[in-house]
């Protein structure tokens, strides 16, 4: 992203686009929910919820040469109260079920999910007893990204995915009975 | 006459317990005993103080399920560390109702190998001062490494036989 800008910008950085609307002298009008949108996208504050070799990718991904901060997600919040995306990377067992949908749980809205790699997705190797065969079994999931582990390129993927999907999502969705029914699809309130 | 290690344990144990000795073996040079049920306890503790064995170290317990043979095997390897001596003993229970003696009162650190015993093969030890799962979750109702229940999760619904030309 190290291009040169014109109009005014610093070189180097290039910001996000303005939405859409009517610009004059002195004032730019266009609807709030664009500009909550181009906001949020440019600062999801991830929670890693990383359990094992996806999240040895997840590192990478965080780590200067892929540079996750890039995209506006330097932020991580290890804290489920503050955090506005859980990335599930790795296996999760069906003794670590509750604990994940606690976790979501703790989540305020608006929230997503990014599921990563084999195991999140679907168990992935780990047909058996003890693992839980995909984390939507417990709790709603807005992406997955396929590998086992995936690269750090396909978990950027991933994310811009989200982002797309935060910028774009209507402010009303959240209060709507489809959502509320879809949570309650998972037993979540 | 030149007794071996090994030759020194069984003769120590048969000294008292010839009676409940059913089968002695060394697959890959492991000593292993086989054993009546009724007083593995007791065994252990004589093979625990006796100075010729000295076995004081419990290395681990485990399960083996037989369907064949419908019983559940339960194996201690002890530990002679001065000696650097070690053995394997089992002893056999029927699947229907496995149940032992606890060997905490000697060993401390067999409580959660019999906890282990307990969560995959439902093995009873009688006496174990905390006998409930410790690895699965709690409400699972199957003993998951008795070959009865079948290994992959069932409820899983993307690996169908027609994605492997079945």
């Amino acid at each position: 992203m190290m291009e040169r800008v014109e109009n005014g910008s610093k070189p180097g950085v290039r910001m996000a686009e303005k939405p859409e609307g009517y610009e004059g002298t002195g004032f730019f009008a266009t609807s709030l929910e664009k500009v909550v949108g181009m906001a949020r996208k440019n600062s999801i504050w991830p929670l890693p919820f990383a359990t094992s070799c996806c999240g040895i990718e997840f590192m990478a991904t965080m780590g200067a040469h892929y540079d996750l901060a890039r995209f506006g997600s330097e932020r991580l919040s290890f804290s489920p109260r503050q955090a506005d995306l859980l990335m599930v990377m790795g296996t999760i067992a069906k003794k670590m079920g509750p604990v994940l949908r606690q976790v979501y749980e703790q989540m305020a809205e608006p929230r997503w999910v990014l599921s990563v790699g084999a195991c999140a997705s679907s168990g992935g190797i780990f047909d058996t007893y003890s693992v839980l065969q995909g984390i939507d079994r417990i709790i709603p999931v807005d992406v997955y990204v396929p590998g086992c582990p995936p690269r750090p390129e396909q978990i950027i993927d991933g994310i811009i995915k989200i982002q797309h999907l935060v910028e774009t999502e209507s402010l009303r969705r959240r209060d709507s009975q489809e959502y509320k029914a879809m949570l309650n699809k998972f037993g979540i309130e | 006459m030149e007794f071996s290690a090994e030759d020194k344990v069984i003769n120590t144990l048969k000294e008292k317990y010839e009676g409940d000795v059913l089968h002695i073996e060394s697959p890959y040079n492991f000593l292993t005993i086989t054993l009546k049920k009724e007083r593995i306890v007791e065994i252990i503790k004589y093979l625990y103080s006796h100075p010729e064995t000295g076995f004081k170290y419990l290395t681990s317990i485990g399960g083996v399920h037989y369907p064949e043979l419908n019983q559940i095997a339960v194996v201690y390897q002890l530990h002679n560390l001065i000696a650097n001596l070690r053995v394997r003993l089992k002893i056999y229970l029927p699947v229907e109702n496995p149940v032992t003696e606890t060997i905490t009162s000697i060993f401390a650190g067999a409580n959660w190998m019999e906890r282990e015993t307990y969560d995959f093969y439902g093995v009873n030890f009688i006496g174990h001062p905390n006998l409930k799962r410790i690895l699965n979750v709690d409400d699972m109702i199957i003993f998951p490494m008795r070959k009865e229940y079948p290994l992959e999760d069932q409820t899983r619904e993307d690996k169908n036989d027609s994605m492997f030309g079945r």
